[in-house]
């Protein structure tokens, strides 16, 4: 009696356990799921806002137009139609509210109840007119040609260098510069965390006696506890004037600044777990390569490093993970701005910063929420290359040793 | 900042009582959070609770049902209302304060006042050095709220005329760290409400009539409308739920109300 009911609550264990992992990973996989669902949707969609429409005269001979050529129209950088594949005149652009430049108020009816009519009207007369108004108030008979626009492309996406997602009338969905910001701002975080965290790991496992250790140590993990807003905060009043002061420069919200601040944040990642394997290395090894007459920095170097590589590499994951995803303190002092970067002292904007910005004021289930899943999605997939690298590094390394 | 759930006041009362909540704009956030308390003062058997989130936020959760009243700092969008439309609802939109926006630079720039169309140049990027505009010669940095912001929408909507900012603009994710860049930042311009300004950045003299009359940002000339840069803030609630949130807005548009909304650092309305 008394073994089966060992044994009973044995399995009962066993199967909670399984249970908690089979949930862990349900839940993982239904994120990602529900990320990608969310965020290819926006290669479904059209660039202009749903519930408006784009119209041309019905004489113009233009039939498509980019959605980056459309937001030069309107903000009135292409002004000529020979520009975009039409005849050579000027273009006169129409939005909704200019409905009283063309008609009075009692022609329009006090109800809007003309309006329609008057859109179309507006459009009729005007050859070079381009019109974007709400598919409410688009006529029975609407005298005008609709413009088609075609769905965002993968292309588009990957290789636009404008992000203005809330533009009227057609959203530019370029995440090109806000990759090449997240890349440039961890890549700077890693070259500076990494020697760093390696020396001071170096140190207090190997060098450092121990009452320095227990002070230093402590001291280091309390880094780990800080929250990210008082990294960004410190980032912009203290690192930004800085770095703006140290390179004559005329703003001090860089790439460089994200990078110093996700630098020191990775920090603590860094040394701990690298100084843990590092510790882990067997004394007997350790002893033996001193035995042989090899110096102290030379067994560091030799037996300790190379022994205790899968956990630094480790630690350096979790920080470069740490670097790519972090949101809050990249956001206060990169300056956000979406160009491409040419050197790391000029503003950056990185994608964590966009969606953590961005996706609160998103109308959800709209053509900008799922260009900000999408971006989740390209984060996802930037952090899993690297995971699988560093696994696929470290693991050859071992087999190397053997 | 943003989706910190605050609930200000859950009052223990039981029996009749009406609950309301309040979601959406971080703007209206802290005015809608003061006009709940005073209002919970005096009418102790309900339930107000004010969470941000964003308009866009709020105006989402109205969609759902799962707010009461959307606070918004902007007008909702054609997006949205086709939304409410196609659930079978419709919205009431009611104005309960003004926030004038302040042109902001740098205390140590000269130039002391900036007509719309300088503004719109320097925004979109056609402006790019002071002294095109009477300062020293020193590149223009431009700070911007973000792109999700109401703030933005209707900068860009009054002041650029509707066309975009430059690529080149730096957004900052709340009002106060644009403050804080341009304080410490010379060739800085940009733009927050007129309860952020304080003595470490310096207004500027706004023009709408191509430079005859130039009008400082101040409370007095926001009230009597001789200041241009004014946005009004919004509740909007659907309108099967009048009678319940009814007695909460008509506290808001109330004499009381208003005084509230000058406290906080905004303009009343004006009857």
């Amino acid at each position: 009696m008394k073994t089966f009911y060992k044994k009973f609550s044995e399995k009962f264990i066993e199967g909670l356990l399984l249970l908690s992992s089979t949930i862990t990973t349900l839940t993982v996989l239904l994120i990602v799921v529900f990320l990608f669902k969310e965020g290819l949707g926006v290669f479904n969609q059209k660039p202009v806002e749903e519930g408006f429409v784009i119209a041309l005269n019905k004489q113009n001979p233009v039939n498509k137009l980019s959605s980056a050529q459309l937001k030069n129209i309107f903000d009135q950088n292409i002004t000529n139609w020979i520009e975009v594949g039409g005849k050579k005149d000027s273009i006169i652009l129409f939005r909704m509210e200019d409905i009283t430049n063309y008609y009075s108020e009692e022609q329009i009816g006090e109800q809007y109840e003309n309006l329609p009519q008057c859109i179309s009207k507006v459009v009729d007369s005007l050859p070079n007119i381009i019109a974007f108004f709400s598919t409410k108030y688009l006529d029975k008979n609407f005298q005008g040609k609709q413009l088609d626009i075609d769905k965002i492309s993968f292309k588009e996406f990957f290789s636009g260098k404008e992000w203005f997602p809330t533009a009227q009338p057609s959203a530019q969905l370029g995440v090109l510069p806000l990759i090449l910001g997240t890349l440039w701002v961890s890549l700077g975080a890693i070259l500076l965390a990494l020697p760093l965290g390696l020396a001071a790991a170096i140190y207090m496992s190997e060098i450092a006696n121990e009452n320095v250790r227990k002070i230093m140590k402590p001291l280091i993990e309390l880094l780990a506890g800080i929250p990210s807003v008082v990294y960004g905060f410190f980032g912009l009043v203290i690192i930004v004037p800085l770095i703006q002061k140290t390179f004559d420069l005329p703003v001090g919200e860089t790439g460089l600044a994200g990078s110093i601040v996700l630098g020191i944040m990775a920090l603590p990642t860094i040394i701990t777990i690298s100084e843990d394997a590092m510790r882990n290395t067997p004394r007997a090894m350790k002893e033996a390569s001193l035995a042989l007459g090899a110096s102290k920095w030379q067994t560091i170097y030799k037996v300790v490093v190379p022994y205790s590589i899968s956990g630094i590499t480790a630690g350096a994951i979790l920080g470069i993970g740490r670097a790519i995803g972090e949101t809050m303190a990249v956001l206060m002092v990169t300056g956000n701005a979406a160009v491409i970067p040419h050197t790391i002292l000029e503003p950056v904007r990185t994608i964590p910063a966009t969606i953590a910005a961005e996706l609160g004021e998103a109308s959800n289930g709209g053509l900008h929420y799922k260009a900000l899943f999408a971006l989740g999605c390209i984060l996802f997939i930037i952090t899993l290359i690297i995971n699988l690298t560093v696994e696929y590094i470290s693991n050859r390394k071992k087999y190397n040793n053997r | 900042m943003k989706s910190k759930v605050l609930i200000i006041a859950l009052s223990l009362y039981t029996g009749v009582s009406i609950a309301q909540k309040l979601k959406g704009s971080d703007t209206v956030l802290p005015l809608a959070q003061k006009e709940a308390e005073s209002y919970l003062k005096v009418n102790k058997a309900n339930k107000v609770t004010v969470t941000g989130g964003g308009s866009g936020v709020g105006l989402a959760a109205l969609v759902d049902g799962t707010t009461d009243i959307a606070m918004s700092s902007r007008k909702i969008k054609m997006s949205e209302k086709i939304k409410l439309q196609d659930a079978g609802k419709a919205s009431k939109e009611i104005i309960v304060a003004y926030d004038a926006l302040a042109v902001i630079v740098n205390p140590s720039n000269k130039v002391a006042q900036l007509t719309r169309e300088q503004l719109e140049g320097i925004f979109t990027g056609k402006i790019k050095n002071w002294k095109e505009v009477g300062g020293d010669d020193l590149q223009i940095v431009v700070y911007s709220r973000e792109s999700s912001s109401g703030t933005y929408e209707f900068f860009k909507e009054h002041v650029l005329k509707n066309k975009n900012y430059a690529s080149s603009v730096l957004s900052m994710p709340a009002t106060g760290a644009i403050v804080q860049s341009i304080s410490q930042t010379k060739g800085a311009i940009g733009y927050v409400g007129l309860a952020y300004v304080e003595k470490e950045i310096k207004t500027v003299k706004v023009s709408y009539d191509k430079g005859k009359t130039y009008v400082a940002p101040s409370m007095a000339s926001a009230k009597d409308k001789s200041y241009p840069v004014v946005r009004p803030l919004y509740y909007y609630y659907l309108t099967t739920m009048e009678k319940s949130v009814k007695p909460f807005v008509d506290f808001c548009l109330s004499p009381e109300g208003q005084k509230i909304v000058e406290q906080v650092g905004y303009v009343p309305l004006t009857k």
